[in-house]
């Protein structure tokens, strides 16, 4: 279970994010909407220790893991795939993918694990990551986050930018580890694939919370989604 | 029998500077390619290496060769360790801005050199070679009379001079070895591709940093060692590797080790051929040159890539 409560945080002095709470439990897929630069990339980048927490608590299964140092908070069981990918450049996807299983001295299961979700990564282990097409960049970064066996997965706009196909092998490994029991946190713009896939959505403006429903609720009042989204 | 013996002498003597210089320039490139910091100070870290290995090597006594190899040890171990500290207390508390890490470490440079020529004072001191054996250079070449084989014919080199050239190629195969092969220089890889995402998984980038700014300085250390034989210890013995660290590393491409050591190699025969047959003075003026000429041309050095 993930829990902010009421945190604040920035860039500097420049704050972004104002007594922001919210909860994923485990098995539960929490889709964060707002506008561009209403603060999502800011709320993953706190938790991940990587913009200092002005005040508030992060709690993960009732450990605070706000005052961590930043290295620390991935070993705790975080696992995030940043927006734009981010990989290793000059790693090859098997050392991108060591890199992941080191955080919590994963062994070789977990890599066949996670390998099993992503057989193309498979055939180009020892490929440099940034000569990976886009969709298989997105697959090693998810899979390099899957080699800490995470608690909770942060995903930062997993499916910007790819061809459907690879969207849906994308989504069915999001569906997959809810099943295994990960609280996942996931910023989605497309409002198709968050109805297809979210249990509950939080809405977020200028760095507040905005209401927080079920899919259900949202999809009985898709106005909702207008008002926080729209242009 | 005139140019080409001169100009293998000239290799030779020129080798030896590449040797060190490449160790050097390494440090250097490590330095930055991880950390993103310009090490000024470098330099120094390279003179208090010699300075230390006299130290070492007067205290010892006994047959040369046990002073040296302690030297060779204790030298860029006690380099290293400063290094790391000076990482901890400064730079690290200027969370290694580009710019504000320059200054600081120009502040470094001095206080490191002032506090040599306050405790060591200003003479140049020589370590002794733990071997220096004179090894006559044979030569050959097709005259009138046909096929004539000179040797010994006058010039030579010494034992210790082509151990150098080893040890350096040794020491740089370890580093190789480290950054490519073993689980501290994927992290030290990680970090340098993207710090953000080496602390989101899980790197302690601080204690890489000062892990790699301890090396870097142990490097400079090393090569000091290996030199100080043939040239003594003296406290401003730094700012000429300084600059040829710096010439080598932007040709080579910052951060990119083979085209370090590949530019060492390079800049240090050139600069052995040059200083031979013409003067110091031209070869660093020409190396000087092909810096600009890089930087307008290719500006991420000839082995760097341009996004990394």
């Amino acid at each position: 279970m993930l829990e902010l409560r009421k945190i604040n945080s920035g860039y500097g002095a420049a704050q972004v994010l104002r007594d922001v709470s919210l909860s994923v439990a485990p098995g539960e897929i929490l889709c964060l909407m707002g506008r561009n630069g209403a603060g999502k990339t800011t709320m993953m980048q706190t938790i991940m220790g990587l913009l200092p927490l002005m005040s508030g608590e992060i709690m993960l299964d009732g450990k605070d893991v706000g005052i961590l140092p930043p290295h620390e908070v991935p070993r705790a069981g975080i696992g995030y795939i940043p927006q734009g990918r981010r990989l290793f450049s000059g790693l090859s996807v098997a050392q991108n993918l060591e890199v992941g299983l080191q955080v919590r001295n994963s062994g070789k299961a977990v890599l066949d694990e996670v390998l099993e979700l992503f057989p193309r990564l498979r055939e180009r282990m020892d490929q440099p990551a940034q000569t990976l097409s886009g969709g298989e960049q997105q697959m090693l970064a998810t899979a390099r986050a899957l080699c800490i066996e995470p608690k909770v997965l942060l995903l930062d706009e997993p499916t910007e930018g790819l061809q459907p196909s690879m969207i849906e092998a994308i989504r069915q490994v999001v569906v997959k580890m809810r099943e295994a029991g990960v609280a996942i946190l996931l910023v989605e713009q497309r409002i198709e694939a968050v109805l297809s896939v979210a249990d509950r959505v939080a809405f977020i403006e200028n760095g507040r919370n905005g209401e927080t429903m079920s899919v259900d609720a949202l999809r009985a009042e898709p106005s909702i989604i207008e008002r926080y989204v729209g242009v | 029998m005139e140019f080409g013996p001169h100009l293998l002498l000239a290799t030779l003597e020129g080798a030896v500077t590449a040797a060190v210089l490449a160790l050097t320039a390494v440090g250097l490139s490590l330095v930055f390619g991880v950390m993103r910091v310009v090490n000024i100070a470098h330099g120094e870290f390279y003179m208090l290496g010699a300075v230390i290995a006299w130290y070492v090597a007067h205290m010892m006594g006994g047959h040369p060769a046990l002073g040296f190899f302690a030297a060779l040890v204790l030298a860029p171990l006690l380099v290293g360790a400063i290094a790391v500290l000076a990482d901890i207390t400064i730079l690290k508390r200027l969370d290694y801005d580009p710019e504000r890490t320059i200054v600081a470490t120009i502040g470094l440079l001095y206080i490191i050199q002032q506090l040599t020529l306050m405790t060591y004072g200003p003479e140049a001191r020589p370590v002794e070679a733990p071997f220096n054996t004179r090894i006559a250079l044979p030569w050959f070449e097709w005259g009138e009379d046909g096929f004539q084989f000179y040797y010994p014919w006058g010039l030579s080199t010494t034992s210790y001079k082509l151990a150098v050239i080893g040890a350096a190629a040794a020491v740089l195969l370890g580093v190789w070895a480290m950054m490519a092969r073993t689980k501290i220089g994927l992290l030290m890889r990680a970090t340098q591709a993207d710090r953000d995402m080496a602390l989101a998984f899980g790197i302690p980038v601080e204690r890489v940093y000062a892990l790699v700014f301890g090396i870097g300085a142990a490097l400079a250390a090393l090569g000091a060692v290996l030199i100080v034989p043939i040239q003594q210890a003296h406290y401003l013995m730094g700012a000429d590797p300084l600059l040829l660290a710096f010439i080598v590393v932007i040709i080579g491409g910052l951060g990119s080790l083979p085209g370090t050591v590949l530019a060492a190699l390079f800049i240090g025969l050139s600069d052995g051929i040059i200083s031979v047959f013409f003067s110091p003075t031209l070869a660093k003026i020409l190396a000087t040159l092909l810096v600009g000429l890089v930087l307008v041309w290719r500006p991420q050095g000839l082995f760097g890539t341009r996004t990394a």
